[in-house]
C-alpha cells in the first residue's frame, strides 16, 4: 500500500487533525489550488442565472470552497469528518452552516433540500475501509442514494477529486449509477501530469451532455458519459470483428476520448499490409 | 446551526427510525448575525420548508416576528413576511445546545454552532 496517498495514512478524522488543518490558512499555494477547483466544479454545476441557490458542500473541511460559493452569492450548507477542520472554517467566519458527520452513513436530510453540490478532494476517502466494519461499496451506496434524494430534480453534483486507479473511478461511478444518477467524468486536460484534474459530474434530471473539459489547445480534452448496464450490453452485442477496419476505428476513438495521443485516420488505416516492407 | 438547516435536518440515518423529523431543538445559546435579504432566494425556499415546522422553530427561540401560522398565498409579494423569514431562517445561530431524534430521543450536541451528527457503526 503507497503511503503517498494521505488517505492511506490514517481515517480522515485523524489525518485532518490540527496541524493539517492550519495548513489550509496558511499555505498559499493549496489555497490557490482549492479555490481554483471549487470554481470550476461550481461553474460545472451549470447553474442559470436566477441565482441565489442554496448549495451543499461535501467535505467541506475549513471552508475554502464554501468562501468560492459565497463570493457568487449562494447561501450553503458543509458536512465535514473533521472537527479541526470545521473549527477552521468557524474561525475563518464562514456564512454556511456547518454540520460535523461521515458522508459514509449518508446525508441526514429531507428529499428536495438542495439546488445542488459540490465536493473537492474528498471523494476518494470514500474508498477506503477505516474500520473493520466498514464496506466501501455499501458507504458510497449510502452516500449517493441519500445525495440524490436531498437534491432537487434538476441538480447537479460536481466532485473534484484524486481517483488512485480506474477501478477506483469504476466502484465510484457505478454506485452513483445504482443510486440513480446520470452523467459521467470530465477530464481536464488529461495530457498533463500536473494540470490534470478529475471532476465527476452527476446528474438527477435525466442524462444531459457532459460540460466540456478544458484543455490547452493540441491535446484532446476528454468525456468520459457513463452509459446505464443495458446500453453497454448492445454495445457490446454490436462489437466489430478483432482487427477489422471498423473495430480498429473505434479503438482510435476510444483512446482519443481518454485523452490519448491518437494518429490522425487516413485512408491507410486499417487496410492489410501488402507484407512487403 | 440556523433554522434552515434544522427545517431539512433528520436523524434517519440511524437504525429503526422511519422519518426522524423534526427533530426536537434544546436551546442553550443562540447569536445574531444579520445576512444580506434577497427576495427571490427566499421566495425560492419557502416552499421547500415545512412550514408548521419553522414557525415552531422560530417562536421557540424567540424570533418568529410576525410570521403566520398558516402560509399565505401571495407571499412573494409579501415583502415585509419575506423580511421575516430570511431573519429566522438564516440570522439566527443555535450556538448551544441539542438536537433529539423524536423516535429514539438519541441526541446530537450542537456545540459552537456546529451540531454534531457523527454516529457510531452499531447504531447504524
Ligand atoms: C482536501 S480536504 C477538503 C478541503 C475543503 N474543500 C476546504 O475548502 O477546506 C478533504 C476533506 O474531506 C473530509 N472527509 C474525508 N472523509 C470524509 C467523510 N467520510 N465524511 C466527511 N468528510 C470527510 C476531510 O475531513 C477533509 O476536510
Amino acid at each position: 500500500m503507497s503511503f503517498k496517498r494521505p488517505e492511506h495514512k490514517a481515517p480522515p478524522e485523524l489525518f485532518y487533525n490540527d496541524e493539517e488543518a492550519r495548513k489550509y490558512t496558511q499555505n498559499s499555494r493549496m489555497i490557490d489550488i482549492q479555490v481554483q477547483m471549487s470554481e470550476r466544479a461550481i461553474e460545472l454545476l451549470l447553474l442559470s442565472e436566477k441565482r441565489p441557490y442554496y448549495i451543499l458542500d461535501l467535505g467541506c473541511g475549513s471552508g475554502l470552497s464554501g468562501s468560492v460559493l459565497e463570493e457568487q452569492g449562494h447561501n450553503w450548507v458543509g458536512l465535514d469528518i473533521s472537527s479541526s477542520m470545521l473549527f477552521v472554517a468557524k474561525e475563518r467566519e464562514v456564512e454556511g452552516d456547518l454540520l460535523l458527520a461521515d458522508l459514509g452513513n449518508g446525508l441526514p436530510f429531507r428529499p428536495g433540500s438542495f439546488d445542488g453540490a459540490i465536493s473537492i478532494s474528498t471523494l476518494q476517502w470514500l474508498c477506503n475501509a477505516d474500520k473493520s466494519c466498514h464496506n466501501p461499496v455499501k458507504r458510497l451506496y449510502a452516500f449517493f442514494s441519500s445525495l440524490f434524494a436531498c437534491l432537487t430534480r434538476t441538480a447537479r453534483a460536481v466532485f473534484q477529486f484524486y481517483p488512485e486507479n480506474s477501478e477506483q473511478i469504476e466502484l465510484i461511478t457505478s454506485q452513483a449509477m445504482k443510486a440513480g444518477f446520470f452523467g459521467g467524468l470530465v477530464v481536464d486536460y488529461p495530457n498533463s501530469t500536473k494540470a490534470k484534474k478529475y471532476f465527476l459530474v452527476l446528474m438527477t434530471g435525466g442524462n444531459m451532455p457532459l460540460p466540456k473539459a478544458l484543455s490547452d489547445g493540441e491535446e484532446h480534452a476528454s468525456h468520459v458519459q457513463f452509459t446505464n448496464r443495458r446500453e453497454k450490453y448492445k454495445n457490446l452485442k454490436g462489437k466489430c470483428v478483432k482487427k477489422s477496419k471498423n473495430w480498429i476505428l473505434e479503438k482510435k476513438e476510444r483512446r482519443k476520448r481518454q485523452g490519448k495521443n491518437v494518429r490522425p485516420n487516413t485512408k491507410f488505416t486499417g487496410r492489410p499490409r501488402s507484407g512487403r516492407f | 446551526m440556523k433554522l434552515v438547516t434544522h427545517n431539512m435536518l433528520t436523524s434517519k440515518c440511524l437504525k429503526g427510525v422511519n422519518t426522524g423529523y423534526p427533530l426536537k431543538l434544546v436551546v442553550k445559546e443562540i447569536r445574531v448575525q444579520s445576512s444580506d435579504f434577497n427576495k427571490e432566494f427566499i421566495s425560492k425556499m419557502i416552499p421547500r420548508l415545512d412550514w408548521a415546522v419553522f414557525v415552531v422553530a422560530a417562536k421557540q427561540i424567540g424570533h418568529a416576528g410576525n410570521l403566520p401560522d398558516q402560509l399565505l398565498p401571495d407571499y412573494e409579494n409579501n415583502e415585509e413576511l419575506l423580511k421575516d423569514v430570511h431573519h429566522a431562517l438564516f440570522e439566527v445561530d443555535i450556538y448551544e445546545g441539542e438536537l433529539i431524534c423524536p423516535e429514539t430521543n438519541r441526541k446530537f450536541q450542537i456545540s459552537e454552532g456546529i451540531p454534531n451528527m457523527l454516529v457510531k457503526e452499531n447504531e447504524l
